[in-house]
């Protein structure tokens, strides 16, 4: 009788402190969820103190011509200067296509030929990107080898292999920019005589400006930190340099992370430099991320395509 | 005789639009094919059932590679899983509009937008040497579990926003409390939803290269038998057979070929299982909503 009372008391006492069961389900839901950001806040703290060393050398370090970690040389201009080369390069391309796609999708399409291009531009994103490296190593580098000369390993093939990777998350959201212009803003301009083509260029694309350069925005932060299908068609050279053709091999930051950590003396200036060559990576790509966020008012991200995945 | 001019004008821009949109079609099967093509010719029982042999690489197999993703995959989802699920639920059922949820919505997002190179540095520092699990399992599969976060999380709080609000009034007016609603009935009916998320997610995971590369060991001949256990992947196979291992150029390529045939054949049984269950989930939410 004794334990029994003191159970329930022990519950009493529970409720009266308001953690009954309901109470305890909702704090532990909570601790979840508070999680992620526990995470970031772990990995930008541990990159940080790993990369002060490193980020203290300050411009020689950011702006320094001269990456050759054997002598002591940890400047990541060149690199900075090449990802960026590379990513926009790849962006033209994506956008060049995936534009005209979107459009194509949200106006035009019949339906079973949506139902065709959809999904394969839904599978294309999920190429995983070791093997489209791969491939772009043995069809792109020799094409380029053979038709252009050179090493076959340099930025055009990086534009194209990116491209490929970038192009499905441009389609996607600029076809939901484009969705999202109401119906009677097209109907009022074919109604003034448009044709459809104008009325396009006219009223739905200025109306989905901002969706689109926010799909080009968010495609150049994944171009700039996407590591393995670049890393296997740009050459990266020993020592890197600011390119002059883009036959020429380069090296981008991810590239360079990849390349060096298995060699890198732990606690050395070396090991330093790549962790801080991790936090401009972060600092860059979520600098694009919040230009987005801020420039369309909205979420875009992973949010869209999310909610996408729902709309088909 | 302007109008028609005009007319045609349009028709042309239409279709070389259609040929455009076609073109990621046809990168779609141009890359899966020539994988197919050549991947076959290196896949036999003995290169699915064999450990791989770095030093004559064409005596050995995969199998470790393969059990080692799947494993991975699995350390990912355990983690990943239970607590995306928890924060949906949260996000979605008990938080209200405040500082919290809008700074757990903007990490979320943050934490989707890091690059994954810079989250297999921060399993090597963190993971690896920090907490000392080594290059290993659960090394691999935390660091992974970090990167599909996000799409758990989100996936979950939309599936379960998705639900009409008729159902939890009904549930709640039979004198069920919030958590027996949230239990029995809000998540039974967005549980499809919720998994179509976690598989693309899953999707994502099965195929990266960089976290797996910075926080397992590498060239592995072994399967892993405990979670301390350093492991192998497909991916990291994939690239390692094309740049470090010491074997003739065709070799090397074959094998990576097969390799790749392998990964990308579970890509696309993760992706078709979800994209079927997606469509079913659509139709009956339509049906719902009428």
């Amino acid at each position: 009788m004794n334990a029994l009372e003191h159970v329930r008391d022990v519950k009493f006492e529970f409720k009266r402190m308001g953690l009954g069961k309901e109470k305890i389900i909702e704090k532990l839901l909570l601790i979840s969820a508070l999680a992620s950001i526990l995470i970031v806040f772990f990995i930008i703290a541990f990159m940080l103190k790993e990369s002060i060393p490193a980020l203290a050398l300050g411009w020689d370090f950011l702006f320094g011509m001269r990456w050759q970690p054997s002598h002591n040389q940890f400047g990541i201009l060149p690199i900075v200067v090449t990802t960026f080369v590379v990513g926009l390069g790849a962006l033209v391309i994506a956008a060049g296509i995936g534009i005209p796609t979107a459009i194509y999708l949200a106006e035009f399409s019949p339906a079973w030929l949506r139902n065709v291009i959809k999904p394969s531009v839904e599978m294309l994103v999920g190429i995983p990107s070791v093997v489209l490296g791969f491939f772009g190593l043995m069809v792109l580098v020799v094409f380029i080898r053979d038709s252009f000369g050179g090493y076959g390993e340099c930025i055009l093939a990086g534009w194209i292999i990116l491209a490929i990777m970038t192009l499905p998350h441009v389609i996607s959201i600029s076809e939901d920019s484009i969705r999202a212009v109401p119906v009677s803003y097209r109907e009022a301009s074919l109604a003034l005589g448009a044709t459809q083509l104008e009325t396009i260029r006219r009223v739905v694309l200025p109306n989905a400006r901002s969706g689109i350069l926010a799909s080009l925005i968010l495609g150049m932060g994944n171009a700039v930190g996407e590591t393995m299908a670049v890393l296997m068609v740009i050459g990266n050279p020993e020592i890197p340099w600011i390119p002059h053709s883009v036959l020429e091999p380069v090296r981008v930051l991810t590239s360079t992370i990849v390349l060096e950590y298995s060699y890198v003396v732990w606690g050395s200036m070396h090991q330093h430099a790549l962790f801080a060559i991790g936090v401009v990576l972060f600092v860059i790509v979520s600098i694009l991320n919040l230009v987005t966020t801020v420039a369309v008012k909205g979420r875009f991200g992973i949010t869209t395509v999310i909610k996408g995945v729902w709309k088909q | 005789m302007e109008a028609m001019k005009a007319k045609v004008g349009e028709r042309v821009i239409k279709a070389c639009m259609c040929v455009i949109a076609l073109i990621s079609v046809a990168v779609l099967l141009t890359v899966v094919g020539y994988i197919f093509f050549y991947g076959m010719h290196a896949i036999s029982p003995g290169f699915l059932l064999k450990s791989p042999d770095y030093t004559a690489l064409d005596r050995g197999g995969i199998l470790p590679q393969i059990i080692g993703s799947l494993c991975l995959l699995g350390v990912c989802l355990l983690f990943a899983v239970p607590l995306g699920i928890a924060s949906g639920i949260y996000l979605a059922e008990y938080a209200t509009e405040n500082v919290i949820t809008k700074s757990v919505r903007f990490f979320v997002e943050c934490l989707a937008g890091i690059p994954s190179i810079v989250i297999g540095l921060f399993g090597l520092i963190f993971l690896v040497y920090y907490l000392g699990f080594g290059p290993s399992l659960l090394s691999g599969g935390l660091a992974l579990g970090f990167m599909i976060l996000p799409w758990t999380v989100r996936a979950s709080e939309e599936a379960i926003k998705a639900v009409p609000d008729s159902y939890r009034e009904a549930s709640l007016a039979l004198g069920a409390s919030k958590w027996q609603t949230v239990r029995g009935v809000v998540l039974k009916s967005a549980y499809p939803g919720i998994i179509t998320g976690i598989l693309l997610g899953a999707g994502k995971a099965i195929g990266e290269a960089a976290v797996i590369l910075l926080t397992t060991g590498g060239l592995v001949t072994y399967l892993p038998h405990s979670l301390l256990d350093d492991v192998g992947a497909l991916p990291v196979y994939i690239y390692m057979v094309l740049t470090v291992v010491p074997a003739s150029r065709a070799v090397a390529e074959s094998y990576a070929f097969g390799a790749s045939l392998v990964l990308i054949s579970i890509f696309m049984l993760i992706s078709v299982f979800a994209m079927s269950l997606r469509n079913r989930y659509v139709r009956r939410m339509s049906v719902i909503r009428g």
